[in-house]
């Protein structure tokens, strides 16, 4: 199970570190968190947590070097994971404030309009668009945690290709992305128990071989 | 579809889990994240932690900060932690323990800024609302109304728990935790006018507390009171219920659940 691989976990102030630390852990990573870009160095997975609202969010990641270093790390290839607002970060922009985001994936974060309750709090489904290994040994109907009132929405040519799942409440979203060596999870593994460390030991087992092919090309 | 959650509460008061009726003639029961451990397992979707000791204060923090470190780091489920919250930077404290909410009641009574400034500094997710509630019985035969509460039931306010309820989530509670003070350790089942009246109010989701005796009080909490979850003490911790037995009626009765694998029985 000891994957040994380092997980540089971003600290932007927010966010419940702790659980993501402690799930880390216990799929057999390092968890190392990241407070500076050049603390990034030799990290084999960048992973990017949150909870809370997207603008003060960027101005935080802006005002420590993280945000370009976010995109820059995503543009060279690295694996990336981004849990619940640090999959929102990755779209263009946020109708929650306004935020101009990191603009990785074409579309925009938006409010969902239309669920019977919001914020859209407990356990719901992935339904998969497509295979990733990421959901490897996840059954259909299994549940996942979830806890948010805003989901992004992938436009464009290419947004078929990011969106590998969609979860339905009163409306339906986009819960899992991945393209390359991004992949984003809009609700939280590290805190959906068995099937939750099932996904994050897949994400640090397709981290590990895509870090390693990365090494290898660059070599 | 979003399942219907099932909530164990765990009463802590300088560190250990206690028992008691009312916040009285307590018992030592143990330690906290073994407890939690095991109800996670077996089929737990949330966990509380309301910190009950006696005054509840700065000196009592660390313990029950460390509490909530050692949960987290073998339970892998959502915990929210009530009790003695005042301030963001008590807040903080918590979530960073490793809490993923904080339950304020009495302090968002006294000072109503709390709420917005914690929702502004966490997110609203992070801020669940505790309401105590007790039926005004000058109404009985009339429209029914309840007056807030504080301080474990000992303080009435004059507030009005319905209008209460919709401040607070205009205010950024992301969630309520509804308790009826009528109903609380009395094993009557919950109060489903005061559940129903709130969650017709408000678009947050809202936790029932307060009255359950048995598997169908949590049925007819989601089926007539509306709640999107159901938080019990006693009856899990007497292990009159297990809460495997809660959600198979649950599911019995048409209302989504979630299924829990790869855990032991």
């Amino acid at each position: 199970m000891s994957s040994g691989l380092v997980v540089a976990v971003v600290d932007y102030g927010a966010g419940n570190l702790v659980s993501i630390e402690q799930a880390v852990a216990a799929t057999g990573g390092l968890a190392r968190i990241v407070k500076r870009p050049d603390e990034l160095d030799g990290a084999d997975l960048l992973l990017v947590p949150g909870v809370g609202a997207a603008a003060p969010a960027m101005r935080r990641l802006e005002r420590a070097g993280l945000a370009g270093a976010i995109v820059s790390w995503i543009e060279r290839g690295k694996p990336f994971l981004g849990i619940c607002l640090g999959l929102q970060l990755l779209f263009e922009s946020s109708e929650e404030d306004g935020a101009r985001t990191l603009g990785v994936i074409p579309g925009r974060t938006v409010r969902l309009e239309g669920a019977p309750t919001l914020p859209h709090i407990g356990w719901n489904q992935v339904e998969l668009r497509r295979e990733h290994p990421v959901f490897d040994g996840v059954e259909p109907g299994e549940d996942v945690y979830f806890v948010h009132s805003y989901a992004g929405v992938p436009v464009g040519a290419g947004a078929d290709e990011w969106i590998v799942g969609e979860t339905e409440h009163g409306v339906r979203f986009v819960s899992a992305v991945a393209r390359d060596n991004v992949v984003g999870l809009q609700f939280h593994p590290e805190r959906s128990g068995a099937v939750g460390l099932r996904v994050l030991a897949n994400v640090l087992a397709w981290a590990g071989v895509r870090s390693a092919l990365g090494a290898g090309a660059s070599a | 579809m979003l399942r219907r959650r099932v909530i164990p509460c765990l009463d802590v008061a300088d560190g250990r889990v206690v028992k008691g009726v009312r916040f009285v003639d307590l018992t030592d029961e143990g330690d906290p994240p073994p407890l939690a451990a095991r109800y996670a397992a077996e089929g737990a979707d949330e966990l509380v932690f309301l910190d009950i000791t006696a005054s509840a204060s700065i000196e009592s923090r660390p313990t029950l900060l460390e509490v909530v470190r050692r949960t987290a780091r073998e339970t892998f489920i959502p915990l929210t932690v009530g009790g003695g919250v005042r301030s963001t930077t008590e807040m903080r404290d918590v979530l960073r323990a490793g809490a993923d909410k904080v339950s304020i009641n009495t302090a968002a009574v006294r000072d109503p800024g709390l709420i917005g400034r914690c929702a502004r500094r966490f997110g609203s997710q992070a801020v669940v609302v505790a309401i105590d509630a007790r039926r005004r019985t000058a109404t009985v035969a009339e429209t029914p109304a309840w007056e807030v509460v504080v301080r474990g039931g000992r303080e009435p306010t004059d507030l009005d728990a319905l209008e209460w309820a919709t401040r607070v989530v205009e205010l950024g509670a992301g969630e309520l935790l509804v308790t009826s003070m009528d109903r609380d350790g009395t094993r009557a089942g919950f109060d489903t006018d005061l559940l129903r009246a709130i969650a017709d109010r408000v678009p947050v989701p809202v936790i029932a507390s307060g009255g359950a005796a048995g598997p169908d009080d949590f049925v007819t909490a989601v089926t007539v009171g509306r709640a999107d979850a159901v938080l019990a003490a006693s009856i899990f911790h007497r292990r009159q219920h297990s809460i495997a037995e809660v959600k198979r009626v649950m599911a019995a009765a048409g209302l989504p659940v979630r299924r829990t694998v790869g855990v032991a029985a």
